[in-house]
């Protein structure tokens, strides 16, 4: 319509063959034209210089094969969809050629992400260079290019490391979950095969493994409840005894309360476990000494029992923290509302149980809502104190007291079902995700983003 | 009469919550103190007192090595993580660029996810790397499973502070990392503060990566170390285990105790983050 194109289409043309090429000859953007080519430089160089193209090229490579001869990511994308056909110590070990393929298409997503930049880029540079009124755009765009490249260069260490230590990790155990890999197809010995969604089948019909997971996961949101709730009321007890009119060294209280919280907690749990031991612990000898018991309590060791102890020994862990919270809320909240409230007729107890305690409740609610989180994921109070057990012969490598994430750690590290345990891990993320998207999109951190 | 009756019954429960809570510490340390081996023969008022266990875990145990390692690992997560944080936190928060909202809510879908349920891709990526048995490798792990959440935390801390103060830095003709080191990051101390403590402290007790990645005895941290030591050898090594523990637990709980404020407050702004 009256207005030339050309210069956007020659430019998206160039660009599209050879990076940053309409940039550098067209729009006369140097530098940036450069770097367009060198990250294509780059991305050619790698997949060169890790293969065996020149010799192949050269003719020298008769039975060329990308298992053997691809470059990095040609033959990553070859291993993360073979995940290897040679079987043996000297063949191929699918889970290194499972973490390079992913390794090598996160690179090509980032690559990707480059050229689709590049090329958008030549598009709206062509587009203003056609625009008869180019000139002054063209100055006023030069201005911050420095400026505009600052935020991703100071961001490029701690994306380049999540990226590896965290993002890739997750992928890989997210993919993990629809193969084989378990103690009959260990590698390097053996190879490992995409199952499709064969894991996820035996969990609902396989009987034990359904019925484990269903006893774990009760007993893993009874846990995570539990142990919340009985932390935060002895917490607030303790709180409110502190705040008592009628101590007066409150200080003295407090420090020695504050301990649990203090002292390392793996420490504590095996001190525990120590101390709560069936045959030798002190506590029992204590009971039996004093004439108490006539027999050893399993502390540890009995099916409920186990569970009351580690509740037990979780509230020793726990309260501290919660008791040090709610005196600072306690000590911003305002006396005038508890009299007004008093002067209206209430009783001690209609003040605390109507007033105080709902709007502590609110108050505190964010760490509620984090502590049932993190107790989901409490690894250390159940695998240090009783280590899942005692053993149920009637469940899959569970014990009565294995939560969600201590039943995954055995079947990882014991039982070598690392796909099984894909699965569990797929259902925990989606189980926690979910509610911490529901709990953090009601935030202001959210709105304010 | 009243107020005494009062009086009493809160002292009482006072006093109980209080042996509740200090009754296992003055045993371990007890036991630690006790003549003898086993768990059956440390008994709360030992008849002798000797430090003998203290001594034999430098020359029985790797104790020096574990301790080191730890030391090491804790002193570099805690630069290395500091670093890294503060300097995201900054730019998420004070830069507006392409990306920007999809890498905020990236982070926060990976915060999610806890760090050690992917410990078998880790575990075969050190083996492809080479990394594993090499103690100061662990910091890799921590340090970027650290940025996800604190970057979030930090972030918060530094959008209320006043976008004026570094804009007239700027105007000054201070350059942007300058005006990072000398005005942002002193203005954010007491998160610097959370953020140091917090990962200094927590690579000490971490057991699964370290067990998993560390193969060798001399290689261990303290928390693999004083695990091994005292699993199923309740009988031979438990005093030597009480010596362990109490010497880790001391200076890691005056460090605590020092630093509580700003842990406090640390965890509290957390929880209101989300």
């Amino acid at each position: 319509m009256g207005v030339n194109m050309k210069n956007k289409h020659r430019m998206v043309l160039f660009s599209a063959l050879l990076w940053g090429s309409g940039q550098f000859f067209i729009a006369k953007q140097r530098r940036k034209g450069r770097l367009f080519f060198l990250t294509q430089v780059l991305m050619v160089g790698i997949e060169l210089l890790t293969g065996y193209w020149p010799n192949y090229f050269a003719g020298q490579i008769r039975n060329f094969s990308l298992r053997l001869h691809g470059g990095f990511f040609t033959r990553g994308l070859w291993g993360l969809i073979t995940l290897g056909r040679v079987e043996g110590i000297k063949g191929d070990h699918s889970t290194i050629l499972l973490i390079n393929g992913i390794i090598a298409l996160l690179g090509l997503a980032a690559f990707s992400a480059l050229y689709v930049l590049n090329i958008t880029d030549a598009c709206k540079q062509g587009a203003l260079l056609d625009c008869p009124d180019n000139r002054r755009i063209e100055k006023s765009n030069k201005l911050p290019g420095k400026k505009k490249i600052f935020p991703y260069l100071v961001l490029t260490p701690a994306a380049v490391i999540i990226t590896l230590i965290v993002l890739m990790p997750i992928i890989f155990s997210v993919v993990i979950a629809f193969t084989n890999y378990d103690s009959n197809h260990l590698p390097p010995a053996h190879l490992v095969d995409w199952v499709g969604i064969e894991n996820f089948m035996k969990l609902v019909s396989i009987p034990i493994w359904s019925k484990t997971f269903i006893k774990v996961l009760i007993w893993t949101v009874i846990w995570s409840a539990a142990a919340t709730f009985s932390t935060y009321f002895m917490g607030l007890l303790q709180a409110l005894m502190l705040n008592s009119r009628h101590v007066k060294h409150k200080s003295i209280f407090q420090s020695i309360y504050i301990l649990p919280w203090a002292i390392p907690g793996m420490i504590s749990l095996l001190v525990f476990k120590n101390l709560l031991n069936g045959q030798f612990g002190p506590v029992n000898q204590f009971l039996l000494d004093a004439k108490i018991l006539s027999e050893r309590i399993p502390f540890l060791t009995d099916p409920v029992t186990a569970k009351i102890s580690i509740l037990a020994v979780n509230l020793w862990l726990g309260f501290p923290a919660f008791m040090v919270m709610l005196l600072g809320v306690l000590s911003n909240q305002e006396e005038s509302l508890y009299e007004a409230a008093k002067i209206d007729g209430a009783g001690k107890f209609q003040v605390f149980f109507r007033i105080k305690l709902p709007l502590l409740m609110y108050a505190t609610a964010p760490l509620i809502i984090m502590n049932l989180a993190n107790n989901f994921n409490n690894f250390g109070a159940i695998y240090f104190l009783t280590g899942g057990g005692p053993v149920n012969p009637d469940l899959q490598f569970a014990g009565d007291t294995d939560i969600l994430i201590s039943w995954i750690y055995k079947l990882t590290l014991d039982q070598r079902m690392f796909s099984m345990a894909a699965v569990m891990n797929i259902l925990i993320f989606l189980f926690i995700a979910v509610i911490s998207v529901w709990n953090f999109s009601r935030t202001n951190a959210f709105k304010e983003m | 009469m009243k107020n005494k009756i009062g009086w009493l019954l809160v002292h009482l429960e006072l006093i109980l919550v209080a042996l509740f809570v200090i009754l296992p510490i003055i045993w371990i340390v007890m036991s630690s103190l006790n003549t003898g081996n086993g768990l059956a023969s440390a008994s709360f008022i030992p008849k002798d007192l000797t430090i003998e266990h203290y001594k034999r875990l430098f020359t029985d145990s790797n104790y020096g090595n574990w301790f080191f390692n730890s030391f090491l690992i804790a002193a570099l997560n805690a630069v290395i993580s500091v670093m890294l944080i503060m300097l995201t936190a900054w730019v998420m928060s004070r830069f507006r660029f392409k990306g920007r909202k999809a890498g905020l809510m990236s982070i926060l879908l990976l915060s999610m996810f806890p760090t050690f349920l992917s410990m078998t891709a880790i575990y075969t990526l050190f083996w492809n790397f080479g990394l594993l048995n090499k103690p100061a490798a662990l910091v890799l792990i921590y340090a970027a499973g650290a940025i996800p959440y604190n970057v979030w935390l930090v972030k918060g801390y530094l959008d209320g502070i006043p976008q004026e103060i570094d804009e007239a830095a700027y105007i000054d003709g201070s350059s942007y990392l300058t005006t990072f080191a000398k005005i942002v990051l002193p203005l954010s101390r007491p998160i610097v503060t959370y953020c140091a403590v917090s990962q200094f402290m927590m690579p000490w007790m971490d057991y699964i990566l370290p067990n998993m990645l560390l193969s060798s005895d001399e290689n261990r941290t303290i928390a693999v170390g004083l695990y091994n030591m005292i699993s199923g050898k309740e009988n031979s090594n438990f005093t030597m285990f009480a010596a362990g523990a109490v010497l880790i637990a001391v200076p890691i709980t005056i460090l605590f105790l020092f630093f509580q404020k700003y842990l406090v407050q640390g965890i509290a702004a957390g929880a209101n983050k989300g």
